[in-house]
């Protein structure tokens, strides 16, 4: 009989090359590229400001309103502040740590858009392999539910969110997970819906597999590739709500600087000094049009090696 | 035969020496090389060879659809001897669907579903002939005459979802012949439709060419239906062009190492797994940017010496007017071949170890799904629930170790009663009986003991597989879930039931994107028996896979249930296969079995009308054989609301032999007709009249 031939040489990669081998469909993508160089950006000022910003970020100790000049890259803001440090020691609370509540200066690392994003995909996962895997009642009850929380406007569940629960850190992530999981949910059981009719799902349950089993193990990490995709988009989303919180000012609570609040602050002398409005601004969008931007180009790519 | 080629008719298509190059990220590959052919007027052309092998692209290159990154990289292709390429792309839109037209696959595709039918077929004469809308229209309805499309005017305003499969491949036909093309360019135009529908899609293919004189360009991979349709062929392989022939010859005296091996990998219809051996070609295909330097073939054959790796073959004309791209053609004689060690006869002699134990037995089986209306009574819960009866009273009984094949158009119902015996769904009404365990309920009822017995090895081999996990981690998982292996002994296990399955340890790593589909299924299989079943469902499990796979497959399967004693319920729609594969045959229509007994019963007289009607059809791979002309009309009724009486006295041809036009048929359910060996024929023909009817295939050498 014919002995199938093997497909490939026995030789095979090491790890480090598979990762490389991953990792280099980024670079592909000349979009996904600029994204990630976009991202790196602040993620590496970030790690920068922990050890070391040019001046005290929230100290007074320069003349108020200045534009940007020798001494203050950036200029200053209304209270004499260097901006440049505060936008350094901003990125901190959106990417790179998480203060819990208390009395010491106790946090965890990862952001609080990082926390956010991955509750809503925990939670939408969750809701949405339920839905779409088992189907039914489960599918009518779970998506009625989330499409009511979807017909709120976003800016009045974070206001339910936080008038309920106070300001904090963890209240914004879980502002962010509510508002974020119904979309994840949906995401998730759309692709539930395709996976759970190939014939390998057939052969997990008849080999009597728990649902839990099937839905995390035989469905989860074929849906992964437009999970990753989204949450990188979803990041950028929460980015974006933490701005909003901020303007509003019932974002993160001080001292740590907020750029969102930053705006909101700068706001109020607009006519004397605009460069104190501009720079979180840009760092704002820039940040997140980096991620929609490697978001977008790694969905083409990975569609691209789907075969 | 009736078909000789007049070697005076002018020639249609002449394709010299082409080469169909894609480019691809970082270069090129060449999909299609060295090709050349002639069509005649009249004549039908068929390219054969398996998947893989440029038949397809070399029917996009004729027309020059070959998309953005492919092109015509040598040669020359004349049609009515005018050079077809570098023509610029509005020239050649100009002869597509004038001159030549094409019949694809899927015809469900090939239909604008927001059209009517009448809007499209009429489209195609008011566009490239510029006729009114009357006039086209009298023409369209005329040409679905032509094609026995039934009332065809009324067909004209329907669209394509509300007729059936065939008649959407007769419009599809139809449509194409509108022009009075002189080339026609068919890609597998039968595949997709069911064997019955088949055959009278390839009767009306014969007939047209003959009165229409049109050239044919026929693309398949199935050899029978090539022994039907075409007068000549040119087998393809790798891209290249192996052999060409007259169809006679073809079959007669292959010349080509490849072409004998293709045809010794089908089973013959009437052959059994006790007297004959399927020999698979070893091996698979070369992708195309990895081909061999020398003989594309010489990976894969017996005949190899050290000419062919150096040095590629050219097609040269041998004595009797075969081309063939061989060295050695000569020299091999087929009759001469010995199958190689690895090859051994897989039969069983499980027949002779007599009477063995009942492991599975279904008495009456039922399967209805309910049908949701969506009228605001039904919405309401206060309609009629009406029922699709998937499976109705089945009954049968598996003896251990033996194979029940299941036969039957699609919609039958066969995947349906494997699903419930497994209990991916649970039954309607009636029994059956696991080694005594009660069976009709859903997994969900059954003890891990039971769900352990029942395995199933499924059809698509793209997705049998998980394809997150490495081949390993997915044969281990049943022994891990069951607790049959001890934990540290589970890779030992697995790599053992690789080994079986001819795979060997270097596929534990492997994912499954770097399987081929003969790999994936050979997985799917060893998946199966890793809880040591006793009963495992096959459903379809070689249908898509190339012909020498699907020989390799069926081989391994045979072995695997001689050596593991296990059980088989196979399902497949081929009927060569089942016949070879099982020991018991069940013929089913619209949910009914209509036919069981022993494998060699079934295939001989007395048959089941319908039965008779499933084997006429069925494309031999020989085009001498004789075989009796028995098409059904109409399509399969639903499943809603079956006929009365016997659900097949619609179409049955038989019907008339019994007294007032088989009044009887319509009113009452028929009688089963114990024969002998447990053969049952469930019919109101009397015996002895079924007895009478002749065997549908006489070959003459038999």
């Amino acid at each position: 009989m014919a002995v199938a031939q093997p497909t490939q040489k026995a030789e095979r990669p090491s790890r480090w090359q598979k990762i490389w081998q991953s990792i280099s469909i980024i670079f592909e993508s000349r979009v996904a590229t600029i994204g990630l160089l976009m991202v790196s950006f602040w993620v590496l000022l970030g790690f920068l400001s922990l050890f070391w910003t040019p001046y005290e970020p929230n100290s007074s100790d320069f003349i108020q309103n200045l534009p940007p000049n020798s001494v203050n890259w950036l200029g200053t803001d209304h209270l004499g502040r260097d901006i440049l440090s505060r936008l350094m020691q901003g990125t901190q609370v959106i990417l790179l740590k998480t203060r819990l509540p208390g009395d010491g200066d106790v946090a965890i690392p990862g952001g609080v858009a990082i926390w956010g994003v991955l509750g809503s995909l925990l939670l939408g996962s969750v809701l949405g392999l339920n839905a779409g895997y088992r189907g039914g009642w489960w599918d009518q009850i779970i998506m009625q539910v989330l499409d009511a929380l979807i017909a709120f406007p976003v800016i009045v569940l974070y206001l339910v969110v936080i008038a309920a629960l106070g300001q904090g850190d963890l209240v914004v992530i879980l502002a962010i997970t509510i508002t974020g999981a119904p979309g994840v949910a949906r995401l998730v059981r759309s692709l539930a819906l395709d996976i759970k009719t190939r014939d390998y799902i057939r052969a997990a349950e008849t080999r009597g597999e728990s649902v839990w089993f099937i839905m995390f193990r035989e469905i989860l990490p074929n849906a992964r590739g437009p999970i990753l995709v989204d949450a990188m988009l979803r990041v950028g989303y929460a980015i974006f709500a933490i701005g909003t919180l901020g303007f509003l000012g019932l974002g993160l609570p001080p001292p740590d600087p907020d750029w969102g609040n930053m705006v909101n602050e700068a706001r109020k002398s607009i006519f004397s000094n605009q460069w104190a409005v501009l720079w979180p601004a840009l760092a704002i969008a820039s940040l997140v049009v980096g991620l929609n931007l490697f978001a977008d180009g790694l969905r083409e790519e990975l569609t691209r090696y789907q075969k | 035969m009736e078909w000789q080629v007049d070697d005076k008719k002018a020639s249609v298509l002449k394709v010299e020496d082409v080469a169909v190059a894609y480019k691809i990220r970082g270069g090129e590959i060449e999909a299609v090389q060295n090709v050349s052919f002639e069509i005649r007027r009249g004549e039908s052309f068929g390219i054969v060879g398996e998947s893989g092998c440029g038949k397809s692209t070399m029917a996009w290159a004729i027309v020059n659809f070959l998309g953005s990154n492919g092109y015509i990289k040598r040669g020359s292709i004349k049609f009515q001897g005018q050079e077809l390429v570098g023509k610029s792309g509005e020239e050649l839109r100009k002869l597509r669907g004038d001159q030549i037209a094409m019949v694809f696959q899927d015809p469900m595709q090939a239909l604008n579903p927001s059209m009517t039918l009448g809007d499209q077929m009429k489209e195609v004469l008011t566009v490239h002939r510029g006729i009114g809308d009357k006039e086209a229209a009298k023409r369209c309805i005329e040409m679905l005459e032509r094609v026995y499309m039934p009332d065809a005017a009324n067909v004209m305003r329907r669209y394509p979802h509300q007729i059936s499969g065939g008649q959407q491949q007769r419009v599809v036909i139809a449509m194409a012949l509108l022009n009075n093309p002189a080339l026609l360019i068919m890609d597998e135009p039968t595949t997709a439709l069911d064997v019955t529908v088949e055959a009278a899609v390839l009767d009306l293919i014969a007939e047209l060419r003959r009165d229409f004189d049109t050239a044919i360009m026929y693309i398949t991979h199935n050899l029978g239906v090539v022994a039907r349709v075409c007068t000549r062929v040119g087998v393809m392989y790798a891209g290249e062009m192996v052999e060409r022939a007259e169809i006679q010859q073809l079959f007669e005296e292959p010349q080509h190492p490849y072409t004998q091996g293709l045809i010794r990998c089908v089973p013959k219809l009437g052959a059994d797994k006790a007297d004959s051996v399927l020999y698979p070609i070893r091996g698979r295909v070369p992708p195309p940017n990895n081909r061999p330097v020398g003989c594309m073939y010489t990976p894969r054959c017996d005949y190899a010496r050290d000419r062919c790796f150096d040095e590629r073959p050219q097609l040269r004309i041998m004595g009797n007017g075969t081309a063939v791209r061989c060295h050695f053609a000569e020299e091999i004689d087929p009759s001469q071949w010995i199958p190689s060690e690895e090859i051994k006869p897989a039969h069983t002699n499980i027949a002779a170890n007599g009477e063995a134990e009942t492991l599975i037995e279904v008495h009456n089986l039922k399967k209805y799904y309910e049908v949701k209306g969506s009228s605001l009574k039904d919405v309401l819960g206060l309609g009629e629930t009406r029922y699709v009866k998937a499976v109705e009273n089945a009954s049968f009984a598996v003896k251990k170790g033996k194979t029940l094949g299941v036969v039957g158009e699609s919609g039958c119902g066969k995947s349906t009663l494997i699903k419930t015996l497994i209990g991916l769904e649970d039954s309607t009404s009636g029994e059956a009986k696991f080694m005594g365990f009660d069976i009709t309920g859903d997994l969900n009822s059954r003890n891990e003991k039971l769900i352990q017995e029942l395995q199933m090895v499924f059809q698509n081999p793209d997705s049998t597989m998980n394809p997150s996990y490495t081949v390993g981690q997915q044969i281990g998982r049943p022994m891990e879930r069951f607790g049959t292996v001890p934990k540290n002994q589970i890779r030992g296990e697995v790599i053992k039931l690789l080994e079986a399955m001819r795979l060997g340890e270097n596929y534990y790593n492997r994912l499954p994107r770097q399987l081929s589909g003969g790999e994936k299924q050979r997985v799917g299989i060893a998946r199966a028996l890793a809880s040591r079943p006793d009963l495992v469902l096959c459903d379809e499990p070689v249908s898509a896979l190339d012909v020498s796979v699907q020989a390799a497959l069926l081989n391994l399967l045979l072995e695997v249930q001689q050596e593991y004693k296990t059980t088989m319920i196979f399902i497949a729609h081929d009927l060569s296969v089942v016949r070879f594969f099982s020991d018991d045959v069940a013929v089913m229509y619209l949910g009914q079995i209509m036919e069981i007994g022993p494998a060699e019963a079934i295939y001989a007289p007395p048959y089941h009308p319908y039965t008779e009607a499933l084997l006429s059809a069925v494309p031999i791979p020989d085009p001498t054989a004789k075989q009796k002309h028995i098409r059904l009309d109409g399509s399969v009724p639903s499943a809603i609301s079956p006929p009365s009486g016997c659900r097949f006295h619609t179409r049955c041809p038989r019907r008339e032999m019994l007294p007032d036009g088989g009044k009887v048929c319509a009113e009452e359910i028929p009688p089963w007709r114990e024969l002998e060996n447990g053969h049952r024929i469930f019919c109101h023909i009397p015996e002895e009249t079924l007895r009478a009817f002749d065997p549908v295939i006489s070959t003459e050498t038999s």
